[in-house]
């Protein structure tokens, strides 16, 4: 895809540490997100990606650095100014099941970005939540259940469906296919790119499995130590690879 | 019921015995109507001797029956409003605690901790003399020793819930800190910290007959602490009048003791 103007993420320079030895750590992490791109951040595990992940979501405070979405500077945004801004970037996590409150119905879990946000009437709930529900290729019956009664699957269509009821610019993916059956997974990536190309929402996608990304990714980034070891447009970085990461990552993909 | 199928025999045998004690509390007005601390009958009878008086009589001539039976009334409803009363303000200090952590967390706990030094009896029995005998004062002073245990357990709960992801989610949903530690997390802290009410209740019962037996109960109410008190008078002459509710309160604390067994096997049987 093109590289379009005006980024919708900018990260300069984020630094985080863990402890004393900076493990699982950030360090000097510069890129940007353009408007309905998706960028995938690779890397081994304990490569700082989903350190990032959260970072960007706000979810961890940096250390240095900063962090602009659709060019606000949220690096040190709190409360009331944060919460307004949230609606606008949202996350998927790579455990479908732990996302979810245990004793909250597809419902209530649905309901809550609508009533946070006064996105839509009370009476009008549970059609807009229905609707959301069947564009996510879920039964609209579905709305009762607890996230235990559901399959994985299921469990994730709805995070999706909670991630895109708000109508965000900017979706954070957090290996959001690596805990569902092989069979699941492509399902919920044609889902994903379907989204994408009904909404132009952009998307951060953290993975360590390139063959994903190769499906997926417009450009992607490498990580490794918490460090960017390698940017480019996605062919062209498992094409012709430069840093050893990236050798190990591509070597680990299972070949049929 | 609910429970009925998931308890195994100890739990049953608890659940029977409360009901058994529910009952007599809901029946008393039928079984013995009339004030329990009238003068009914001659003094000092035996039980199972006289046709009206059951379990007898006691020095003044009042039926142990008819105290007993109202006796289960101000039991169960201090026990029960008490140990309420003490699990929700401790799950509520515990849960501050746990999930706003830093100061807030180190003042609330150095707090807990202070109650937890002085023995529970000591501070209900300190708390009756200074604001005076009722059902809602002795209610207040029995819980005010009660909450920590509850504290301690929720705020525990809480730290390892608030590392979930289903905490983060809210969290970028933009949901408030109290509504996320509110309705995301006590919620599901709220099962370890259920347990303990047995453990609360039976406490509870004790601490009751005990401020009563030392006259510091509602003298307005009988009480099973004020009949064994009573009977300590003439404990030589007349040992039934202590052994008959002294043997209500055992039956009740382990029943209660039971139910509280019962109920922890299930929780593990829980998602």
């Amino acid at each position: 895809m093109m590289q379009r103007a005006s980024p919708i993420l900018e990260v300069r320079n984020l630094a985080k540490r863990f402890g004393d030895h900076g493990a699982a750590g950030l360090r000097n992490v510069d890129f940007s997100v353009s408007n309905g791109e998706t960028l995938a951040v690779v890397g081994a595990s304990g490569s700082g990606k989903t350190t990032l992940a959260r970072l960007v979501m706000r979810l961890l405070p940096p250390e240095a650095g900063s962090i602009h979405f659709r060019g606000q500077d949220i690096t040190a945004l709190r409360g009331e100014g944060l919460r307004r801004l949230r609606p606008h970037f949202q996350m998927v996590f790579q455990d479908p099941l732990a996302a979810f409150n245990p004793r909250a119905s597809v419902r209530r879990v649905l309901e809550d970005p609508l009533r946070l946000h006064g996105l839509a009437a009370k009476a009008e709930y549970d059609t807009v939540i229905g609707a959301t529900l069947e564009r996510v290729g879920l039964s609209a019956d579905l709305i009762t259940r607890l996230p235990l009664e559901l399959s994985g699957g299921q469990r994730q269509r709805v995070a999706i469906a909670r991630a895109i009821l708000t109508k965000p610019d900017l979706i954070v993916l957090d290996e959001p296919v690596s805990a569902l059956d092989v069979s699941v997974r492509a399902q919920i990536l044609n889902l994903l790119l379907d989204l994408q190309e009904e909404t132009g929402v952009a998307y951060l996608f953290i993975s360590h499995d390139l063959a994903v990304v190769r499906a997926f990714a417009d450009r992607m980034i490498v990580m490794e130590e918490g460090r960017i070891t390698e940017t480019g447009m996605t062919e062209q970085v498992l094409a012709n690879p430069q840093s050893n990461a990236t050798r190990i990552l591509i070597a680990a993909v299972p070949r049929l | 019921m609910i429970f009925w199928r998931q308890m195994n025999f100890e739990g049953r045998a608890g659940l029977i015995l409360l009901a058994i004690l529910v009952l007599m509390a809901l029946l008393a007005p039928l079984l013995a109507p009339g004030d329990p601390l009238a003068i009914t009958g001659e003094p000092m009878l035996r039980p199972f001797t006289s046709g009206t008086h059951m379990l007898g009589t006691d020095r003044l001539g009042r039926d142990v029956l008819a105290g007993l039976l109202h006796g289960t009334r101000t039991t169960l409803l201090v026990a029960f409003s008490s140990a309420a009363v003490a699990l929700i303000a401790g799950s509520i200090v515990g849960t501050l605690a746990g999930f706003l952590g830093g100061i807030a967390d180190t003042v609330l706990m150095r707090i807990t901790e202070a109650f937890q030094t002085v023995p529970g009896f000591l501070l209900a029995l300190a708390s009756i003399s200074v604001t005076g005998p009722s059902v809602a004062t002795l209610i207040f002073a029995i819980s005010l020793g009660n909450w920590t245990q509850a504290a301690r357990v929720t705020r525990a709960e809480v730290l390892s819930l608030r590392e979930r992801d289903f905490v983060a989610a809210a969290r970028t949903l933009g949901m408030r800190p109290l509504e996320i530690a509110f309705r995301e997390i006590l919620p599901n802290a709220f099962g370890p910290t259920a347990s303990l009410a047995a453990i609360s209740v039976a406490a509870a019962i004790l601490i009751e007959a005990a401020l009563s037996f030392l006259g510091f109960g509602d003298p307005n109410r009988v009480t099973w602490g004020s009949m064994i008190a009573e009977g300590r008078a003439v404990l030589r002459a007349a040992p039934y009048l202590s052994i008959v509710p002294g043997l209500a309160l055992v039956i009740t604390v382990l029943g209660i003791h039971l139910i509280g067994r019962g109920l922890s096997r299930t929780e593990r049987l829980q998602p």
